[in-house]
């Protein structure tokens, strides 16, 4: 059940593609225009109980334009990239620029600043997978977690391998074009006891399929993670420190950017606007961006705009060093692109690292958090206030699960009262983290 | 009405198979590539969508954007197992290939025949209308442009104001092996207003919104720029008086309308055919159990019209019902689609959704709402001594397996000896889905429906969904404030 994907013709073949609208769009009329375009392939497999679920098979193309015409602009894309779709897009976008306003930040990125290093940054790693070695795969997964005493039934298991091709063109006359690949596996599994049932999973992520956890550990792993959260009762309500497992951490990290991206800070929907230069964090952390580290999650040496991307340094010693910005977004609040047209690539802490056992004992009374629920992170004020499950602390130890409360904040207190970094660093996404210990929250429960 | 429903197929075949070279006796060959041996059931979705989205930040309509998507999915099932593949295609050839690709989920067995085709009738719950031809381009910009006006006119503390408006025209065709023949056209339109208000250095955010299956001009005739503009302000001005939420376990009286996601993420969920199949939900074996308070009715009803989660048809050419999920608290009926309900020995309930062709469908949940009961609203707010009124939210989300649930309150207040005193900023409200059902004690005469806003997530996938209730007193919730 395997298909081809032949991915150096079919960068060839996009970049063909998107020339031709850029050619299109300059007969058309428009004085400017960009084009990105894609393509993945994947196979994604589940398991349940040791039987097979489900087995897809995914492509997925798209093709995307914006013309500019004058300080207008118009934007068109399709999931259907032949010749005739790419007409229809093109002309749907220059009609499109004939309707809008004028914006005098309208337009691509200034063409100096396009990419000329364009390295192969070593992210495409197809892996060379049958359905049925997939299918093998996920079933030692779950079957590793299913055998631990304890867990009543799995909720599945499943494989997913793909990967694709993008391209980014406008014109300036630059073209580049990008091969990634992406695996995982993961493995959600289900035990009950007199008080219910609870589920918990983990999973292992990579570029590189030799990159992935072995599948045993990954069930093994969902398994420890499920039965540990049987038995959890409510923590009381008060103020107390909160430690972030290393993925919800991320998370935290994740909320900053989203503050000191472009498009919230000109859209006046951020806590952090105004606010270059001010200390927000501990003057021990430093976090910053790496777009050219070989082999990462998010690596790219050109961003959505096609600027060349180079390492950033968004706080510097507890200090708001650097907006997040793009062309787009750095014209409108008077500033330069920081090469983030499509987020972060790559974002790494600068800091010392405690063993979680330190931050623990740190910490005396409180609750180490491992899951998240809900959105309740406001951007425009950082009031923070999320429903919670994890552990509860009591003289720096872990003591029993605790379930069904809320913890509530604001983030901008939060990153003040960061107390410590785990050096159980998560490396699965392109944000790399170990714990935070935040030193005081309000926790709503029993 | 049989005449018009030829015609809706005839249509459908003419803007997804004709392109192609296709016909629709072009699809029994097809569906038998994907009926390959042990399969017992194969499906053929076939859509088409296009979509638009118009912006207005600073005044002006600066962006806009078109998206035209489509292809087929095709899917088959052997027992518990389904083969999936889709293709940007809709050809002959696409049809093969994706066919093959699909039923080699399974290798042996009994080759089974596709059933000679029935066309399905259900009836329209929504004009099967093109909702983005009704408006001019100028008539779309001058709508965002007066929500802009009407909302900076509002108060002196707008900083910024930004509307969207949005349609989407989609055309799809099922065709299954089980016989079914069966199209939609489906409308849907949305209208969003947002803004900042600045006042002394603090900011707040406000925003309103709402649309349903029916074209763009509606939106314009109900006159939604002025109304959205003019909520979102308010919104944003309470929020700007907003003092720290109280934390801990409080009684909560949800406002009619919008706070109906409680039910979406409390019970809805956990009601899904395949979470009670595979036993993953709090609810699972618990048919005909006490699994709310006396009093409490919910349905999930496609049969609303014009509503933003109704469908003539689902996804696998079941009509539209309307289900009773919670009969006065009493658990009985699932949301089902085809694979469940045969799993489960239960029939269909036209619950079958999928975000797109190239998504599996799966039991989803349409418009989910709980009947009107007997209490008068101002008495529900005058029984609480201290608690929380909570208006407006923003989203949620569940743990079926233990039923615990989050929702997050954009727009609440404190409750005092039975009046509403000061707004609080927004808090997450949690609970355990049973157990909040349980401690629901009064129930308001005054059932409303949401404006049209509301997008369900599950695995990955989004649909459009409404939702809808009384004015609802829980004896007991646990709030998410900052003030212990």
């Amino acid at each position: 059940m395997t298909q081809a994907f032949d991915a150096a013709a079919q960068q060839t073949l996009l970049e063909t593609r998107a020339q031709m609208a850029l050619e299109l769009a300059r007969r058309l009329g428009a004085d400017a225009c960009e084009v990105g375009a894609s393509v993945d392939q994947g196979v994604g497999v589940s398991v349940r109980e040791g039987e097979v679920e489900t087995v897809e098979l995914s492509r997925d193309q798209g093709i995307a334009v914006t013309v500019y015409v004058g300080k207008r602009k118009g934007s068109a894309s399709s999931t259907d990239a032949g010749e005739a779709s790419i007409r229809a897009v093109v002309e749907k976008a220059v009609a499109i620029a004939r309707h809008t306003g004028e914006d005098p930040a309208a337009g691509l990125a200034d063409a100096e600043l396009m990419a000329s290093e364009l390295p192969d940054l070593d992210v495409h790693h197809p892996w060379d997978l049958t359905t049925e070695q997939a299918i093998e795969l996920a079933l030692a997964c779950e079957a590793a977690g299913r055998r631990r005493p304890g867990i009543l039934s799995s909720d599945g298991a499943s494989l997913s391998s793909g990967e694709g091709v993008r391209v980014y063109a406008n014109s300036h006359g630059f073209l580049g074009g990008q091969r990634g690949s992406r695996h995982s596996l993961s493995c959600m599994l289900i035990a009950e006891d007199e008080h219910g049932m609870q589920r918990d999973y983990d999973y292992t992520s990579a570029r590189h399929p030799r990159d992935l956890l072995a599948p045993e550990r990954v069930g093994e792993s969902a398994a420890e993670r499920t039965l540990r959260r049987l038995g959890a009762g409510r923590p009381a309500t008060g103020r107390m420190p909160v430690l972030f497992d290393p993925t919800l951490a991320g998370g935290l990290v994740g909320s900053l950017m989203g503050a000191i991206a472009g498009g919230a800070l000109y859209r006046q929907a951020s806590f952090l606007c105004d606010r270059l230069g001010d200390p927000l964090f501990p003057e021990w952390f430093s976090l910053q961006e790496r777009p050219m580290e070989v082999g990462a999650m998010a690596s790219s040496p050109f961003d959505g705009d096609g600027v060349q991307t180079r390492d950033n340094r968004f706080i510097d010693r507890g200090r708001l060093a650097s907006y997040m910005l793009s062309a787009y977004s750095a014209r409108r609040l008077g500033m330069q692109t920081t090469a983030n047209a499509g987020g972060a690539r790559n974002l790494r802490l600068e800091a010392p690292l405690d063993t979680r056992d330190a931050l623990l004992a740190r910490m005396e009374r409180g609750v180490l958090v491992t899951e998240l629920m809900g959105q309740g992170v406001n951007a425009v004020t950082g009031d923070y206030s999320r429903g919670a499950a994890g552990f509860w602390v009591e003289n720096g130890e872990i003591r029993h699960p605790v379930e069904e409360f809320t913890i509530a904040g604001n983030l901008e207190a939060m990153f003040k009262g960061l107390s410590g970094i785990g050096s159980d660093t998560d490396t699965r996404g392109s944000i790399h983290t170990g714990s935070w210990l935040i030193d005081e929250m309000t926790v709503a429960g029993a | 009405m049989t005449a018009s429903r030829r015609s809706l197929l005839d249509e459908a075949a003419s803007f997804l198979l004709t392109p192609g070279g296709l016909t629709l006796d072009d699809l029994d060959l097809g569906l038998g590539h994907a009926l390959g041996p042990g399969v017992d059931y194969a499906d053929l979705y076939f859509q088409r969508s296009w979509q638009e989205g118009w912006v207005l930040e600073d005044g002006e309509v600066k962006e806009a954007s078109y998206n035209i998507d489509g292809g087929v999915g095709v899917r088959s099932l052997a027992g518990e197992k389904t083969g999936f593949a889709y293709s940007n295609q809709i050809t002959a050839d696409a049809l093969a290939e994706t066919g093959r690709t699909a039923s080699g989920i399974v290798r042996s067995g009994p080759s089974l025949a596709v059933a000679p085709r029935v066309v399905v009738k259900g009836e329209a719950r929504y004009g099967g209308v093109d909702p983005l031809t009704g408006l001019s381009a100028e008539e779309k910009i001058a709508l965002l442009k007066e929500a802009d006006r009407v909302a900076r006119a509002a108060d002196p503390t707008v900083s910024q104001v930004s509307a969207s408006l949005s349609g989407v025209h989609e055309v799809v065709l099922v065709r299954a092996s089980d016989g079914t023949l069966a199209a939609d056209i489906r409308p849907l339109v949305r209208f969003n207003v947002s803004v900042i208000v600045v006042r002394n250095g603090r900011r707040e955010r406000g925003s309103a919104g709402g649309g349903g299956r029916y074209p763009m001009a509606r939106l314009r005739d109900e006159g939604v720029a002025e109304r959205y503009a003019k909520e979102a302000v308010r919104q944003a001005l309470v929020n700007l008086e907003a003092i720290d939420a109280p934390a801990g376990q409080l009684p909560v009286v949800l406002a009619p309308g919008w706070p109906g996601i409680l039910l979406h993420e409390a019970v809805g969920h956990g009601l899904e055919g395949d979470f009670n199949r595979k036993g993953s939900s709090a609810f699972a074996g618990r048919m005909g159990e006490r699994v709310a308070a006396k009093g409490v009715t919910v349905v999930d009803d496609a049969t609303l019209v014009d509503r933003r989660g109704s469908m003539t048809i689902d996804d696998e050419g079941t009509p539209g019902q309307r289900t009773t999920l919670i009969e006065d608290g009493i658990l009985t009926g699932y949301m089902q689609d085809k694979l469940n309900a045969r799993l489960m020995g239960m029939a269909p309930t036209g619950n079958a959704r999928r975000e797109s062709f190239a998504h599996l469908p799966m039991p989803r949940m349409t418009n989910t709402v709980m009947l009107a009961g007997q209490d008068d609203p101002q008495e529900i707010l005058r029984s609480v001594r201290r608690g929380l009124y909570a208006v407006s939210f923003g989203g949620g989300q569940v743990d079926i397996t233990s039923g615990k649930f989050v929702f997050s309150a954009s727009e609440a207040y404190l409750v005092e000896d039975g009046r509403i005193t000061a707004p609080v900023k927004g808090a997450t409200l949690i609970g355990n889905g049973p157990e909040a059902m349980g401690r629901v004690s009064m129930i308001g005469h005054d059932m409303e429906l949401d404006a049209g806003i509301g997008v369900c997530g599950k695995e990955g996938q989004g649909v459009p969904v409404g939702v809808g209730q009384p004015t609802l007193k829980l004896d007991e919730l646990t709030v998410g404030g900052t003030q212990s």
